[in-house]
């Protein structure tokens, strides 16, 4: 198993989707700096690998929340970048709330916040 | 670099994408698969390494396919348009036709497809079920990592071509030797294991530390010995299978540290070795070599049933790791003349040591069964003739419609493909019980018998063979059916049409009868051989002995005088129990498997260079030996209770020996020496017990016997010949009937004294059979299989002419002709086949049981007197077969056979 802490699989699955979103928020990126992203601003607790990553991006785009093209930079080999698109920022907006509420109301029962 | 693209694409295929998108795809997660390739590797992974987790990471376990398949839409399927395309969906259409329509025919015909899948289940069942023994014993690989790398290295002198090791050579050969990753040695022995509860005998083998590694076996629980664990001296730490400590340890979860008491040592488990693991089948606990009797392991003289294996490293062949170790071998024996002069090593594969002396029975039965497989095809195929025959006007109609000859050819090959598969689906059945039968009823009669079973790769074999077999047998069926002439067929109406049919009809009956000869044969000689050997006599009396092995209680091993005290109060108390007419000890028990040998030379002198002495067998016993065994005694004396350690060594020899070094004198009175016991005088000429096997034993290398006492055992090495005694005993009443009178007396004061390994000398006599009757059995098995299915043969065949022949049966009834005569005209038609296919039969078993010489005993492969008793069997049973059809057909009734016309 990849992850190293706990078995974070179930809610990873609920997150993923606002994780990729928020990270192409600012700037398009291409796949693995994602993924790589991913795992340095979690500090090691997330991390996704390829086989699961890429059909997750593909998803989205077919939703067209997001949108890939290709880019070649001199000297290296093309990769699709993704870029988030109108609808997919509304998206980000509306998922971002959901989760925020979702975190505290998990806080005040849990009393994390007050630990 | 790695083929990224490739690997990724494999993971695709089956998801059937559009090809753009799937470059697209492609494309991308190779680029990602790159970049954590380079990832892994800066982070200090090998390559391989790098590109395994790359890889896994990427399309691992088929999650990316999971994955994918869910979002990703498959490419449409091509439409093909125009006259060629879509020839392979044809094919499938009439294929799937063609199922349907067997499958209906058959339902419609329940009796014929019943009797045909039995005779086709039989076939294949019993080729299966052979098979699955050959696939266990001599296919599949020995169950460690990469087996076909590890050895065993013996040693062997002119005498022998393969010996057990001496372990300062051992320890030499691991040193010297550059061929092998390492060596590990091992020897099997039996421990005394005491302190909970009953006293209780444990199998268990001496290990050197190196062994677990070198075989690749790493502990279910713990770890395997250290070095230093392996050292003379070391605090006892033992490993225990995981069946005992499953079962006799209760799966104990805190055993790691535990202490256990085998032969009085206080020793520590250390490990607990893998459910699967099997060395030796029944190993229980594991004990490091150097807690072995110390005085046996320094010496080179000694070759205590050590075994050494070793694991070739990558790249040397066995000939080369062969051509080191006979060199270094070479040189020990110029080093030490008096114990290693003439010694040699040889190298051979594990495997092929444990199964190859098999591989002749087994590779016999193979032909035998695949006999089998073809009478019974013969049997079907006659069947579907005879259907066929039947069907004519419906080919015909067929044909009339404009239906292809090939096409009907393949309707009914499908037919009979689904016939042998319904065969083999219940042969599969019938293997599965057969084996686990034949298992059972010749136990310890193979190796590896723990590894049959039906697997993978018997089922593939299985269904090939149905295939094959449905092909086969229905060929000639289909083509006669195909080739039937539209015009005739429907002409003639119902009465079916004869020639060719009845042509081939004859033939496979010959072919059948032939077959059945020929396994008759073989199963006729392996009978004789099993018989003879019962009737061979021993060289003592085998009826009414019982053996056992026996321990003596922890607390008198450490004492030489209080191991010797201690059997023979152990025999007084035995000998006091009613019913037991003598009793006494051994080493070894004839026909056994037990194995101890020394060296001994003529006269007085010190030991001359080994290759200038010879080997006997060498029993130690005590003095009702004799009595118990009823060996007969030839000259002077056996032994008596006053051949103790104070008076002179005496040793009795057997009449072999005695010819051997003493040719023509009385050898009582004269003197010999042998190797640690020096010199020692002949008492007494005893009768030669065969111990080799009944067999073998006439043509054995070793056959010289010499009897020791007991009780004149040095002190040194009283240790090592006080574990694993064999008490035994001649009974006066049934002797099984004893065990537990035997069983209390042994025990002793203070219970701590099991016996174990109990059986009859009855018994011990006909496990030494067990490979031979194990192939007596099969064969026997698969000729009255043969028998029975000739026997149909020829009777369906004769019951069909009977019928075709009704017609011109009732003109001659009408013309006068006797019941005789009609019978005696059926059966001449019948007999005439049989005794094609008994000479034909006759012939090739004269050549073909000559490759089973070397099973045979006593008897000549083409002995003439079984193959005439096998010849008058199959025409026997042939005469029965052709008269119940010639019976009905003296009852066909003149009127009525006319009126049909």
């Amino acid at each position: 198993m990849e992850d190293r802490s706990f078995d974070n699989r179930e809610w990873k699955k609920g997150s993923a989707e606002l994780l990729l979103l928020s990270l192409l928020e600012a700037l398009p990126r291409h796949g693995y700096e994602l993924g790589k992203l991913i795992e340095q601003r979690s500090q090691g607790a997330l991390r996704f690998h390829a086989a699961s990553l890429y059909p997750l991006l593909y998803r989205l785009e077919k939703r067209g929340w997001i949108q890939g093209r290709w880019v070649e930079k001199t000297g290296q080999r093309r990769r699709r970048y993704y870029r988030l698109t109108a609808p997919g920022r509304k998206v980000l907006v509306s998922q971002r709330r959901e989760w925020q509420t979702f975190v505290q109301a998990i806080n005040r029962i849990t009393g994390v916040e007050n630990a | 670099m790695p083929d990224w693209n490739e690997q990724i694409r494999k993971q695709l295929a089956d998801l059937n994408l559009a090809p753009a998108r799937e470059a697209e795809i492609v494309e991308e997660l190779a680029q990602h698969a790159e970049d954590r390739f380079r990832e892994l590797q800066s982070g200090g992974a090998t390559e391989t390494e790098a590109r395994r987790i790359a890889l896994e990471e990427t399309g691992g376990h088929e999650l990316l396919a999971r994955e994918l398949r869910a979002i990703e839409r498959p490419a449409p399927e091509p439409v093909v348009l125009g006259a060629g395309g879509g020839g392979r969906g044809k094919f499938m259409a009439s294929l799937a036709q063609d199922l349907r329509y067997g499958f209906r025919t058959l339902r419609k015909s329940p009796s014929f497809t019943v009797i045909g899948m039995l005779a086709l289940a039989l076939g294949i069942g019993a080729n299966t079920a052979i098979f699955s023994v050959v696939n266990g014993v001599l296919l599949r690989p020995l169950g460690y990592p990469d087996p076909g790398r590890l050895m065993l290295i013996s040693e062997t002198t002119p005498e022998f071509s393969q010996m057990s090791v001496a372990y300062p050579n051992f320890l030499d050969w691991r040193s010297e030797s550059r061929s092998f990753t390492d060596m590990g040695a091992s020897r099997s022995d039996d421990f005394n294991f005491t302190g909970t509860g009953e006293p209780e005998h444990l199998s268990g083998e001496y290990v050197s530390a190196s062994l677990f590694p070198v075989l690749g076996v790493t502990p279910f629980m713990g770890r395997s010995f250290l070095p230093q664990e392996d050292r003379h001296g070391a605090a006892c730490a033992i490993m225990i299978g995981y069946g005992f400590w499953k079962q006799r340890l209760a799966g104990d979860p805190n055993i790691l540290g535990r202490l256990l008491t085998l032969n009085a040592m206080s020793c520590a488990v250390v490990g607990v070795l893998p459910p699967d693991f099997r060395f030796r089948e029944e190993a229980q606990v594991y004990v490091p070599i150097e807690q072995y009797d110390g005085g046996l392991l320094r010496t080179r003289e000694s070759h205590p049933g050590i075994s050494v294996f070793g694991r070739l490293k990558p790249g040397v062949t066995i000939k080369a790791a062969q051509a080191e170790i006979a060199s270094i071998a070479s040189v020990l024996s110029r080093h030490y003349p008096a114990t290693n002069a003439g010694h040699g090593a040889k190298v051979v594969r594990m495997k092929d040591n444990m199964v190859s002396y098999i591989q002749p029975t087994l590779l016999l039965l193979v032909g035998a069964v695949g006999f089998v497989l073809i009478i019974a095809c013969a049997n079907v195929a006659n069947l579907l003739l005879a259907r066929s025959t039947a069907r004519r006007r419906e080919f015909a109609i067929r044909t009339a419609l404009g239906a292809a000859r090939g096409r009907i050819v393949r309707q009914l090959l499908t037919e009979s493909v689904l016939l042998s598969l319904g065969g083999a689906a219940i042969g599969l059945l019938l293997a599965r019980w057969g084996t686990s039968l034949v298992l059972a009823a010749a136990p310890g009669s193979l190796p590896r018998s723990g590894e049959i079973g039906i697997d993978p790769y018997v089922l593939l074999f299985t269904l090939a063979v149905s295939i094959v077999t449905g092909i086969l047998f229905g060929l000639a069926p289909a083509f006669h059916g195909a080739n039937a002439n539209p015009q005739e067929s429907l002409k003639e109406g119902a009465r079916g049409a004869g020639g060719g049919r009845h042509r081939a009809e004859s033939v496979f009956v010959t072919v059948e009868i032939g077959l059945a000869v020929i396994l008759l044969a073989g199963a006729g000689l392996m009978m004789q051989s099993v018989w003879r050997l019962l009737r061979v006599d021993p060289g003592f009396n085998t009826r009414n002995i019982l053996t056992m092995q026996v321990a003596l209680s922890p607390k008198v091993m450490a004492s030489p005088p209080a191991v010797r005290l201690a059997y023979e109060q152990m025999l007084g108390r035995v000998a006091a129990i009613p019913g037991i007419r003598s009793v006494a000890l051994t080493n070894m028990v004839p026909l056994a498997g037990d194995d101890n040998e020394i060296f001994f030379w003529r006269g007085t002198g010190t030991q001359p260079p080994q290759d200038q002495t010879s080997s006997a067998m060498f029993s130690i016993v005590t003095p009702d030996y004799l009595r118990a065994m009823q060996i007969p005694l030839r000259r002077g004396r056996f032994f008596t209770d006053r051949d103790r350690l104070e008076s002179p060594p005496v040793v009795v020899i057997d009449e072999v020996l005695a010819r051997h070094i003493f040719a023509g004198q009385d050898p009582v009175g004269r003197e010999f020496s042998m190797m640690v016991l020096g010199t020692v005088r002949v008492v007494g000429v005893v009768g030669h017990a065969k111990h080799w096997g009944l067999d073998s034993d006439d043509t054995a290398k070793i056959r010289d016997q010499i009897y020791f006492p007991l009780l004149q055992i040095p002190d040194r090495f009283m240790s090592s010949s006080a574990v694993g005694q064999t008490l035994l005993l001649r009974t006066g009443p049934e002797p099984l009937s004893m065990v537990s009178a035997v069983r209390a007396q042994v025990a002793g004061p203070t219970q701590d004294q099991p016996i174990y390994a109990v059986q009859t000398m009855e018994q011990t006599v006909s496990g030494s059979l067990a490979a031979r009757r194990f192939t007596m059995l099969v064969l026997i098995v698969f000729a009255v299989t043969a028998l029975l299915l000739a026997a149909v043969g020829i009777y369906g065949v004769m019951s069909y002419a009977v019928t075709r022949r009704t017609h011109e049966l009732g003109i001659r009834a009408a013309l006068g002709a006797s019941r005789r005569e009609i019978v005696g005209l059926v059966l001449r038609q019948g007999m005439w086949l049989a005794a094609i296919g008994i000479a034909g039969g006759l012939a090739a078993a004269f050549a073909l049981t000559r490759l089973m010489a070397g099973l045979l005993y006593g008897v000549r492969p083409a002995d003439p007197s079984t193959l005439a008793a096998v010849a008058l069997l199959l025409g026997g049973i042939a005469l029965l077969a052709c008269y119940i059809p010639a019976r009905r057909a003296t009852a066909v009734d003149p009127v009525a056979a006319l009126r049909c016309e």
